[in-house]
């Protein structure tokens, strides 16, 4: 069998296990709809939590990012799992106490708002939406890479594939498809990197072996060598860091309450049945994603080394085979400025190597690398088997399948509960409900599959404002609501404008009203606008709790209702 | 109230708990990992520059354990004030 028909088989096979889990979890009630009615084992609701949350970018991208970006890629790596230490200590065990469905839902509940319920929806929408386009963007690149059908073809087939398991099963149908893809998603990432790191450092582990000594030359560590090629070629050391530290430091916290304030990952800790069990998930959560986010950098260091010891300095004819397969897609670009028919990668805008360059007859970098190759082509520049391609394969669509229907849930949940029930039309059954549930699902879907196919120029852009969002505004809002008794309606809906309000300002004008301005002379206090989430949630914190202050007191149920979360079980009153 | 005396001393120390675990996470992230990055990738562990290790491997798998010790810290103290839920 061929690599394609490989692909076709592993693919099949894992669709049609989703399919079956789908048919087999159908949901019944709104509660099951919305939150599994919260009977989810807190190891698989970790698993449905991980799985939810590594998107197609962490999947296929963040190992690439990583690589180019050297030390500084650490942002990433501990952006996007320390967020989970604020979700497991902050958050997720009060929400689980209060035990509703959504995250609106506590915020138009805990500020006895109906305004506040409304920025919420309005908040929940945007983020999700923006999320999931780039799901379906994702699937679809997999399928064209992968299978050769073009873009559109690919985003239909996962659109039917999300729509069976969303629409019928919701929440429930959802959480046992994610534990299924997490599983493909793990499997398919640790093995090719597994085969790799034991031809390049003889140890099974990546973990450990990237920090060792290499296999070819006993006696030199792997970093080491890789510093060495690098720099060799004019770039920066592997090992040291070249961005300001208070931009690493602003863009960090930005993804961590980002990552805590995203409310697809919010819902999951819904879905357990109990607040010790919310704590554990939480835990569960985070040891399943670190096993990838640990092993990312690992890839970046093996790809990398394998890139600057090949291609350098080669004959174009006498490249390896993946080199020309994967040029085809146009992921490598080769452009012989100096026509001597070798490859030249070194880095051309360091001014300090460019009298060794002209020395050496070169005119500039003349390989173009798009960082997704790093993973996808993985399995091939390690010479793996054709079956090992497919699972990557698989491996990448079930990260963005498992996503979207994640995003999907909240917007069909924010528009059915939310909106309709909550302030539109509150006297609706609960079979109505569900069935406008699955509306709205499956209008979601097909909006999220129609801007996978025609994605807005903007998509790249604005990941960036989902978690710049999610930080400021509702992670300070649920943390203030569960930690501060005092604080009230006026102070909450304030707090949350000024953080949008800033936050959205500074990245519409450096993104798209002057982005020849966004440089880090005019940023301010030298922050990006990948960074400027955190300063919003500190100003989102600030104005809450000082126009709090000169306000009155929420009443006293809310005062009783802030008490209940708190803890675990009620005590009894005559004991 | 007894009852919400003993609320009131089970969400200090509830407060204590975090806040220590939170200080651990502040500073094996914001602290080695980006503030004093340089001065810890001065020092080589086992031939690997420490302040590197720390930002690419060492930080998460702390976070890991921090949430697990939060998880084990929680259940102790939710039983201590008879408020465990099974």
């Amino acid at each position: 069998m061929d690599v394609q028909a490989w692909t076709l088989v592993i693919v099949g096979l894992s669709f049609a296990l989703y399919i079956g889990i789908a048919i087999w979890s159908k949901a019944g009630s709104t509660r099951e709809f919305y939150v599994a009615s919260s009977t989810v084992h807190p190891v698989h609701n970790g698993m449905a939590t991980a799985a939810d949350w590594m998107s197609a970018a962490s999947f296929i991208s963040m190992a690439g990012l990583i690589s180019f970006m050297g030390r500084d890629g650490g942002v990433y790596l501990m952006g996007w799992t320390g967020g989970y230490v604020l979700l497991a200590l902050l958050l997720a065990p009060y929400l689980r106490k209060f035990g509703k469905f959504t995250v609106p839902d506590f915020v138009g509940d805990r500020y006895y708002s109906r305004s506040a319920r409304v920025v919420a929806i309005v908040c929940a929408l945007f983020v999700s939406f923006v999320y999931v386009a780039g799901q379906m963007r994702g699937v679809g690149i997999v399928f064209s890479r992968f299978l050769e059908v073009n873009i559109t073809t690919g985003v239909v087939v996962g659109m039917s594939i999300v729509f069976c398991y969303a629409v019928l099963g919701g929440m429930k149908g959802i959480t046992y498809t994610q534990v299924a893809q997490y599983c493909v998603l793990i499997f398919a990432y640790l093995v090719p990197v597994i085969f790799i790191s034991l031809m390049m450092t003889g140890n099974p582990i990546p973990q450990i072996g990237f920090f060792g000594e290499m296999k070819d030359e006993p006696g030199v560590r792997l970093l080491d060598k890789l510093d060495g090629l690098g720099q060799d070629l004019g770039f920066p050391a592997y090992t040291s860091g070249v961005r300001a530290t208070a931009d690493i430091f602003f863009i960090t916290l930005a993804l961590m309450v980002g990552t805590a304030g995203l409310p697809h990952i919010i819902i999951r800790f819904y879905t357990v049945p109990s607040v010790s069990k919310a704590r554990s998930s939480a835990g569960w959560a985070l040891l399943f994603i670190v096993i990838l986010y640990t092993t990312a950098p690992a890839v970046a260091v093996f790809a990398r080394t394998n890139l600057l010891q090949t291609v350098h300095n080669t004959p174009h004819t006498e490249l390896p085979p993946w080199f020309h397969n994967w040029e085809r897609t146009g992921l490598l670009t080769f452009t012989d400025k100096n026509q001597d028919g070798r490859v030249q990668y070194y880095n051309d805008t360091n001014p300090a190597f460019t009298p060794k360059a002209e020395a050496a007859g070169w005119k500039g970098n003349e390989l173009r690398i798009d960082r997704d190759i790093i993973v996808l082509a993985n399995p091939e520049i390690a010479r793996l088997p054709d079956w090992v391609v497919g699972l990557v394969a698989a491996g990448a669509l079930a990260a963005a399948l498992s996503t979207a229907a994640g995003l999907l849930l909240v917007i069909s949940t924010a528009v059915s509960h939310d909106l309709i029930k909550k302030i539109v039309r509150p006297d609706i059954t609960d079979k109505q409900e569900l069935l406008i549930a699955r509306v709205a699902a499956g209008f979601a879907v097909i909006a999220a599959g129609y801007f996978g196919i025609r994605p807005p120029g903007f998509v790249a852009e604005v990941v960036a404002f989902a978690f710049g969002l999610a930080a400021a505004s509702f992670f300070p809002a649920i943390v203030l609501g569960i930690f501060n008794k005092r604080m009230n309606r006026e102070g909450a809906i304030s707090g949350m404008i000024a953080g949008i309000v800033f936050t959205a300002a500074y990245i519409i004008y450096f993104k798209f009203i002057n982005p020849s301005a966004n440089t880090p002379e005019n940023w301010f206090l030298h922050i990006s606008p990948e960074g400027i989430g955190s300063i919003g949630m500190l100003l989102n914190f600030a104005v809450a709790i000082t126009v709090s202050w000169f306000t009155p007191p929420p009443p006293h149920e809310i005062q009783d209702l802030v008490a209940r979360i708190r803890v675990p079980r009620e005590l009894d009153p005559t004991a | 109230m007894a009852s919400e005396e003993k609320q009131a001393a089970y969400w200090i120390a509830n407060r204590r708990i975090v806040f220590s675990l939170l200080t651990v996470w502040f500073i094996a992230s914001f602290g080695c990992s980006i503030l004093f990055v340089d001065e810890l990738d001065r020092v080589r562990v086992f031939g690997t520059p420490l302040g590197f290790w720390m930002a690419h491997q060492g930080s998460m798998w702390i976070f890991l354990a921090l949430v697990f010790i939060y998880v084990g810290l929680m259940k102790r103290l939710d039983r201590k004030f008879d408020l465990h839920e099974d």
